[in-house]
């Protein structure tokens, strides 16, 4: 009883604190960048994430010009529960105003709904789920680098022009992994392919040739792989090992980040075909940032495209701050004037917010280079189409997002 | 679902093959539990430190998989002696807990240290030339470098056994653990005996992750999210039987190959439904003499 009292007087006072601070305009901005820190995707958020957005800060100018910007870190360990706490605790006690990166869809959706009630900012690039600016959009979230609609139309359809049109889904047990499959099946059948059959698997599976000799039985012409990080590499490296592609089948690795292909290597990479939004190698500008990334991280990696997200989105963010002549600490403000604003930045160029939240930028069919085309460590990429922002991405006529129908 | 035979003799197959990495680990493990007492939390990372040792020793000496083989079991069993020597054996007389908390730090520390270099996805280490490519065996294509991982972990842990079983070594071991003063007596040098031991357990596990090594990728973590199911293989079979674990370790194995094709959802966990079952049935595990 006496504990419940204290913590109701701390309660109290802290919602005092916050309206308090929420009156006043200031120069002050907090930085959670909450992602999975040490399990499967790590290498693609993570700790890489953190230091984006700490290269955001420095790149931003803002701290010269008498800004407050701190960026701090959270582990969810891909669990939504534990995502939540921290976000939680991230608003009640350490005033933090934007979330950043959060990797793990399942995670996202429900720090979104955290976001949107403590009226915060909420800047993702590491979850894939379409559903962040379709039929759970907020005023208070930005959906940045991409989401399983983008991946789906552009390596599905990609697949089914050059004839694969029977699909077999290899699907992680999770929120991204079927929003991913709902999306490339809608894909799929749009271009008058059809879906074989599919088989679910837990997040996190070392082994995957139980699935890979279901996925060979169905005959499908395209296996594809509705999951991510280590569950891909693994799927492939596997994959390759039972003969799969040398029995005609194509595999169709949906969501694939460069450090999957370092853990992979070239000699089993090689030839597939995938759909990111950034690449370091494209031009002077992501060369000079991934070299900058690559001195300052722990594993010596090149920046992935949420990584990058991270820090394309923070440096728009903070363009609003500026403009808004300080920090409202108002999130959906905050995000309106994002909005409204044009989006230009180093590493994914121009650009511009949808009203749902979505981001949208050119997306990029890559395909792997063999081994003799490689130039060294991380030179993995070709590029083999260019889909245009306006393509890339949910036409604004087809999404769900309430925020449309007003 | 409708049964498919041809199918449903492939997944067996695969379970086999799975199995045999978990009957090498659990031997390892209760290899140790039955002659140190200690439970050794530390094996997934051991598991782990295998694999990089093949790693390392491709990409920093050239030396490709087949030296590994011996080399890369025998670093990390050299390893595992010394963290024998300086740290357990000063802890071998107490209860069980201090062990087993003592190895699980050692096994974050380990992990912490791995993934602050190499990062969470790994590292590609590729099938050695003689084992690449694979055979149909008619209802499924088998890759030959697995064939050979369920022929190679048998032959080990047979032999594993043999020696413990069966040999004058094991009498002398096995009598250790039994009473160490009167085995003393005879003049056999017993903390010797011990530390060699834990080597020996310790390499198993680096022997089993040099197997995996070019079939999952070189992960730091690669070790802790086998070593759970691992651990739940030795309650079952019954902790510190050594024919038990192999047994066991084979038998889920084809288990857990089953619910994949069968219930995927489920694979994750049917092995601990399995352990809760034997617990409630037989708590000293199906092969284990009552404590």
């Amino acid at each position: 009883m006496k504990k419940s009292v204290s913590a109701l007087m701390l309660g109290s006072a802290l919602l005092l604190g916050a309206v308090t601070q929420g009156l006043a305009q200031d120069k002050v901005v907090k930085i959670g960048s909450l992602s999975d820190q040490s399990g499967l995707y790590s290498d693609v958020g993570g700790p890489g994430s953190t230091l984006a957005a700490q290269m955001a800060v420095e790149d931003s100018g803002l701290l010269t010009k008498g800004w407050k910007i701190d960026v701090i870190s959270g582990d969810h360990q891909n669990k939504p529960d534990i995502g939540s706490n921290i976000a939680r605790q991230w608003f009640d006690i350490d005033k933090v105003d934007v979330i950043v990166d959060v990797p793990n869809s399942g995670v996202a959706l429900a720090v979104n709904n955290i976001i949107k009630e403590k009226n915060a900012v909420f800047l993702n690039s590491g979850a894939g789920t379409s559903d962040l600016t379709n039929a759970q959009c907020s005023p208070n979230t930005i959906h940045w680098t991409y989401d399983t609609f983008m991946l789906a139309n552009g390596t599905g359809t990609a697949l089914i022009k050059a004839g694969g049109n029977s699909w077999f889904f290899l699907t992680a047990d999770y929120a991204f992994g079927a929003a991913l499959e709902r999306d490339t099946t809608a894909a799929v059948t749009a271009n008058g392919g059809k879906v074989a059959g599919g088989v679910k698997h837990p997040l996190n599976t070392s082994d995957f040739s139980s699935f890979l000799l279901q996925a060979q039985a169905s005959k499908a012409k395209v296996i594809g792989l509705a999951n991510a990080g280590g569950d891909t590499s693994n799927a492939i490296k596997q994959a390759s090992e039972f003969g799969i592609i040398q029995g005609g089948q194509k595999l169709a690795a949906l969501l694939m980040f460069i450090t999957d292909v370092h853990a992979i290597g070239l000699p089993v990479a090689q030839g597939l075909s995938f759909t990111e939004t950034f690449y370091w190698d494209m031009n002077d500008q992501s060369r000079a940032f991934s070299k900058r990334f690559q001195e300052r991280i722990r594993n010596k990696q090149v920046p992935t495209m949420s990584q990058a997200g991270v820090y394309s989105s923070l440096i728009h963010y903070f363009k609003a701050l500026e403009a808004l002549g300080g920090n409202p600490h108002d999130g959906a403000k905050v995000v309106a004037k994002m909005k409204e604003m044009p989006t230009d930045d180093a590493l994914f160029g121009k650009g511009s917010i949808q009203p749902n939240g979505r981001k949208i930028h050119p997306a990029y069919l890559f395909e792997v280079k063999k081994p003799a085309e490689s130039k060294g460590p991380w030179d993995y990429y070709k590029t083999v189409a260019t889909i245009p922002a306006e393509e890339a991405f949910t036409p604004l006529a087809k999404s769900t997002c309430a925020l449309l129908k007003k | 679902m409708s049964i498919n035979l041809q199918a449903l003799s492939a997944q067996l197959l695969v379970g086999l093959i799975n199995g045999s990495f978990y009957a090498l680990l659990s031997l390892g493990l209760a290899v140790i539990f039955g002659m140190l007492n200690i439970i050794n939390f530390a094996h997934g990372a051991v598991y782990m430190m295998g694999a990089f040792a093949a790693y390392f020793l491709l990409n920093f000496a050239g030396i490709g998989y087949w030296p590994a083989l011996i080399l890369a079991p025998l670093a990390v069993g050299i390893f595992g002696m010394i963290l024998e020597r300086t740290m357990l054996q000063w802890i071998a007389s107490l209860d069980h807990l201090y062990g087993l908390l003592l190895t699980f730090g050692l096994a974050l520390i380990i992990q912490g240290v791995f993934q602050n270099y190499f990062g969470s996805s790994g590292l590609p280490y590729a099938i050695p030339d003689a084992l690449k490519g694979g055979m149909n065996l008619g209802f499924m294509f088998l890759p030959i470098y697995r064939g050979w991982v369920v022929v190679f972990s048998l032959v080990v842990c047979i032999a594993t056994w043999y020696l413990i079983e069966r040999t004058r070594l094991g009498a002398n071991l096995r009598a250790a653990t039994e009473n160490p003063t009167l085995v003393r007596a005879f003049g056999i040098n017993v903390p010797r005996m011990i530390t060699l031991t834990y080597g020996l357990g310790v390499g198993l596990a680096a022997l089993a992750g040099v197997l995996s090594a070019p079939i999952n990728q070189v992960r730091p973590l690669m070790g802790a999210d086998l070593i759970i199911v691992v651990f739940a293989v030795v309650v079952i079979g019954g902790m510190g039987s050594i024919m038990g674990s192999i047994i066991t370790g084979f038998a889920l194995g084809i288990v857990e190959g089953l619910t994949k094709y069968f219930y995927p959802e489920a694979s994750n966990t049917v092995v601990f439904v399995l352990m809760v079952l034997v617990l409630l049935v037989k708590p000293s595990g199906l092969t284990g003499r009552a404590a």
